[in-house]
């Protein structure tokens, strides 16, 4: 009887989600949009929201964002586990900002002054921050990583950014399975993860491994790609024209940054 | 008139790091519509070989002739990439696009076809490689033999002359080998194959030349 069983390969093969990944039901309307359109409605949002001083305009780019997030299809449950991960990355900053604004006092304990000033600054940086993160997994976490790599491209961004970008997004599985394959064969051999110099040592090479087989890997890609004539840039197969479902959306999106300038200048 | 050979190698030594010696004053000719198997233990270098033949590594001396001119730099190279096609041992490294048809339609793209043209080459290879209708499948999410058999249309969507396989067949179930073994079967290019299945160099080749301490026999 063999007491080692080596789990299949394809259980090795689920593809790791990458972050800004996240599954659909239905094709949302979001969807029809050329990717283009989508990354730099991403960026308009994200930067009128930045520039918005005033808590009701910054509580009103919520609405926009939710209605992204509708429109893109996005689950509530996902949605609202990526939105607290945020809040809580910022929560250290919300939580000093009324000890050191100064400004009027709400109550003190301690010896420690909660100022109002404080509490209004954190409402608007988790208002602003929140607005901006729905935005981002409405536009941009529902696009496939290779459209937004043809995306960025099609929006003249540098060729090797782009490059490197589509090439990341398709070679972190590989990796991936590698890294399963080593530490199965890791774990065949007895290998289990302990506080201990060997176990650290182990790991140690395992990184390096997966470091020089990557390198190695990169050089065969490349030669691959100089054999079918690659000189540094990338040409698309695919064309892709802003229709009038793009046109509509920049001026409602349009529309929508004018009320909340207005909002925030009254 | 004789035609030049499509491949002639003279006096080529070369060696990884100064002190790893591969090739020794290698010769080695390659005549149009050739099927030549090229055998030789692990480590012999016969991939190096094929990596000299098209400029991926360069020889520190002897000369390299392909297609009847003299190749001595990268340059020199990028014709002879266009007519001679190199499958990879491992089909990951060959390929990298998101989609089955941007792979395959990358080599024509980059030789300078429209968009249109590039398709048309590429649904051609892959309809003649057996996998007509994968154009919009992922590259990752293949199977061994299907990254196999697509790595062979992305090579074949370029129309090279002279095919330089390096082991084809390694890593196939028996239908996947099958498979491959019926459509190199019938492709009419000058064949070089690298292997150590001695049943698929018996059926594609006809020819056989060894590499043995860094010289070419046979």
């Amino acid at each position: 009887m063999s007491t080692i069983s080596l789990a299949p390969r394809a259980a090795l093969k689920t593809p790791p989600r990458a972050a800004l990944e996240m599954p659909l039901r239905v094709k949302p309307i979001l969807s029809r949009l050329d990717p283009r359109s989508r990354v730099v409605a991403c960026l308009a949002f994200a930067a009128v929201v930045v520039v918005c001083h005033s808590l009701p305009a910054a509580a009103a780019a919520l609405l926009p964002a939710a209605v992204l997030a509708l429109l893109a299809g996005l689950q509530a449950g996902p949605t609202l586990r990526r939105l607290l991960a945020l809040e809580g990355f910022m929560i250290l900053t919300l939580f000093t900002l009324p000890f050191t604004m100064g400004g009027p006092v709400l109550f003190s304990a301690g010896g420690l002054d909660w100022g109002l000033e404080g509490t209004l600054r954190a409402a608007l940086i988790l208002t602003k921050g929140t607005a901006i993160a729905l935005s981002v997994m409405a536009l941009l976490g529902t696009l496939e990583l290779a459209e937004l790599g043809h995306a960025l491209a099609r929006l003249r961004l540098p060729a090797r950014f782009v490059a490197l970008f589509v090439l990341a997004a398709r070679y972190v599985d590989v990796l991936h399975t590698e890294y399963g394959r080593l530490r199965l064969a890791m774990r065949a051999r007895g290998f289990r993860p302990r506080a201990s110099l060997h176990c650290w040592c182990a790991l140690g090479h395992l990184v390096g491994m997966l470091v020089v087989g990557s390198l190695e890997r990169a050089e065969r890609v490349h030669a691959a790609m100089r054999l079918r004539g690659f000189d540094g840039r990338l040409h698309l197969l695919d064309e892709h024209r802003p229709g009038r479902l793009d046109w509509g959306f920049a001026a409602v999106l349009t529309v929508t940054f004018v009320l909340l300038a207005v909002l925030d200048f009254a | 008139m004789t035609q030049p050979p499509l491949f002639h190698l003279q006096g080529v030594h070369f060696a990884y790091d100064g002190d790893h010696k591969v090739l020794t004053g290698a010769d080695f000719v390659l005549r149009t519509g050739e099927k030549v198997a090229l055998c030789g233990a692990n480590g012999a270098g016969k991939t190096t070989l094929f990596h000299l033949m098209v400029g991926l590594v360069i020889p520190q001396a002897g000369s390299v002739q392909a297609f009847g001119a003299p190749c001595r730099r990268e340059v020199d190279f990028h014709p002879v990439r266009a007519r001679t096609g190199l499958l990879f041992q491992d089909s990951d490294d060959q390929l990298f696009c998101p989609t089955v048809i941007e792979d395959v339609a990358f080599g024509p793209l980059n030789q300078g076809h429209s968009r249109a043209q590039a398709r048309a080459q590429a649904v051609e290879a892959l309809a003649l490689v057996g996998l007509s209708g994968f154009d919009d499948r992922v590259t990752h999410k293949l199977s061994g033999g299907q990254k196999r058999l697509v790595a062979l249309a992305t090579i074949l969507a370029m129309k090279p002359q002279v095919l330089l396989l390096d082991e084809p067949t390694n890593g196939l179930d028996r239908d996947a080998r099958a498979r491959l073994m019926r459509i190199l079967d019938g492709l009419p290019q000058t064949l070089m194959v690298i292997s150590h299945d001695d049943d698929a160099l018996a059926a594609l080749t006809t020819r056989r030349v060894t590499l043995e301490n860094g010289l070419l026999s046979g």
